[in-house]
């Protein structure tokens, strides 16, 4: 059980899974750049969470619902809850763009799911994810493999924040180009990490050897 | 990362910055003199007593992340604002850790040294390709000063305390400040140098150097403090109370680089003269009123020039340096780099 200011966004996990070292320079090193992406990310998920509660067809819409787990660790929101007549409760998450290959935003809604699981004693077993660019929901089922990689995921996240060491990266041009950090990560100089040292030598003794 | 975004230097006395929106509105005499939009720049720097800012200003630097600093009308660096101390604790406690480790300091200033003499030399020997034909005596002089700097980089290598770094570093600047008058040419003769003086500074080129050292300093601060890094912790500088320590050794690899090229350019090109100081009853010189403003000009030219960053291997603009060395100290501090590649120029 982790005590309440211990508690880590469930943003971080997304995070964690796109890319370690990101998650490190948003939420252990706090640095954060907005582009393009993240700028539309925000106001879909404004709208997803400004609107008004509504009930139609036995179907209660809850937005912006604040959950956490004390098991996992974790805090957050709920972009859109619904509650059914027949006690079945789905979590519905919103994304820009496109299903991706990675399971980074499957883990967010399993893990929100999981937090709403500890909070109301209930199970959960699936949810959706609404995805603007095709404009239409993908569900996914809690199964167990998803909630270990959420857990997993979890205590990954927590050791991080613990040690508070940023994990080194390499430049990898799928993630990296898309990545919001990428002017201040600079990962395509991390090339040299192990070599700064001879790199310096080096480059030194050049500067010496040119004559007068 | 923050582009090369320029810095807004301000020496109009009875100047008002106000916040506008989302720009800075420079206001005098009840007129409106400048808006420039806060996210074009990365430093506002105020050269003068009486020159003041609004709170909503001030909230919105801290916001952007802006530096602003107010100086003397000379440059001597006053205070800066900021809002709640930002940034990774994480680094700075690794910071603090390795100035406490003299081992870990030795590494880290002995790089910063060897590149500070290593530009200064290259300062030396492009001085002896341009104007050693000219005169034997001079080639001769800018040689031997250029081996003899060769020979203390060797020495800073093999230094195991921070004592005999700041032994060899001293005897190295003696020896460089001995060569500065063979690189003035073409110059009025009434602009001279006699060794290193600063406080006060003795002679028109040491007023020069120390105006342009001063704003140098100021880029460094504000490099340091938007990376995260206390800027008051040093490896090379001790602490003292007040002093900017780790900006002073980060200056260190851009002394020769930036600030002394650009003061022999404005004296070789006898931009700046005799008429543009004047001697207090001391004997201290300093630079007018009207001519620090030319310097100004200058400094921000030089900071537009672009170059290819050594160890990044990009092009950069030359103002940007200071951001990207303290990114790769912050690198370095964290365990991404195995040893600090301090800037050495080609
Ligand atoms: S630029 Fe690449 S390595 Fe750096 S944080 Fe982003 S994805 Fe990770």
């Amino acid at each position: 059980m982790y005590p309440e200011d211990q508690l880590i966004p469930i943003s971080a996990l997304q995070h964690w899974l796109y890319c370690p070292r990101q998650c490190a320079l948003i939420h252990v090193e706090r640095v954060w750049v907005e582009n393009r992406f993240t700028a539309e990310g925000r106001v879909m998920h404004a709208r997803a969470h400004d609107g008004p509660d509504e009930s139609r067809q036995g179907v209660r819409i809850t937005r912006g619902l604040p959950v956490r787990s004390l098991r996992l660790g974790l805090s957050g929101e709920c972009d859109v809850v619904e509650f059914h007549a027949g006690g079945r409760i789905l979590p519905v998450e919103y994304k820009r763009g496109k299903p991706k290959a990675h399971r980074a935003d499957e883990v967010q809604l399993c893990a929100q799911a999981l937090c709403l699981e500890e909070m109301r004693g209930a199970t959960i077993s699936g949810g959706c994810l609404y995805y603007g660019e095709r404009r239409r929901r993908t569900e996914i089922a809690f199964d167990e493999e998803l909630r270990e990689l959420a857990a997993t995921t979890a205590a990954a996240v927590h050791g991080c924040f613990a040690d508070g060491i940023t994990p080194s990266a390499e430049y990898e041009a799928r993630r990296c180009d898309a990545c919001s950090l990428l002017d201040l990560c600079q990962p395509r100089s991390l090339r040299f990490r192990r070599g700064a040292a001879a790199w310096f030598n080096q480059r030194l003794r050049t500067s010496l050897s040119e004559e007068p | 990362m923050k582009r090369h975004l320029n810095t807004l230097f301000v020496t109009l006395e009875g100047s008002y910055l106000r916040k506008d929106g989302a720009a800075v509105e420079i206001r005098h005499e009840g007129e409106t003199k400048l808006r420039v939009p806060l996210h074009n720049l990365e430093g506002i720097a105020c050269f003068g007593w009486d020159i003041g800012a609004s709170a909503a200003l001030l909230a919105a630097c801290a916001e952007a992340g802006v530096a602003l600093s107010f100086h003397t009308p000379h440059g001597k660096f006053l205070a800066a604002t900021r809002g709640f101390t930002s940034g990774n604790i994480h680094l700075r406690r690794e910071q603090y850790r390795r100035a406490d480790d003299e081992p870990s300091s030795v590494a880290i200033a002995a790089n910063m040294l060897a590149a500070k003499l290593a530009n200064s030399r290259q300062v030396i020997m492009r001085a002896a390709r341009d104007h050693g034909g000219k005169s034997p005596e001079r080639a001769a002089a800018l040689g031997q000063a250029a081996d003899l700097i060769a020979v203390r980089i060797g020495l800073l290598g093999r230094a195991t305390t921070l004592d005999s770094l700041r032994g060899i570093e001293g005897d190295a600047a003696s020896i460089y400040f001995a060569a500065f008058p063979h690189l003035l040419v073409n110059h009025d003769p009434a602009v001279g140098i006699s060794g290193r003086s600063r406080r006060p500074p003795l002679d028109p080129v040491n007023a020069l150097l120390s105006f342009l050292y001063t704003l140098l300093m100021h880029d460094c601060r504000g490099a340091l403090e938007s990376c995260g890094l206390d800027p008051q912790c040093g490896f090379l500088h001790r602490d003292r109370p007040g002093r900017p320590s780790l900006a002073l050794d980060l200056m260190e690899e851009f002394r020769a680089f930036l600030a002394d090229r650009v003061a022999l350019t404005l004296i070789n090109r006898q931009q700046i003269t005799s008429s543009d100081f004047h001697t207090g009853e001391s004997g201290a010189v300093l630079l007018k009123e009207d001519s620090r403003k030319q310097v100004l000009v200058a400094w921000q030219e030089r900071k537009q020039d672009e170059i290819s960053h050594p160890f990044l291997d990009e092009r950069v603009t030359v103002g940007m340096l200071p951001h990207l060395q303290a990114r790769l100290l912050a690198r370095h501090l964290r365990g991404d780099l195995d040893a600090y590649p301090a800037f050495l120029a080609k």
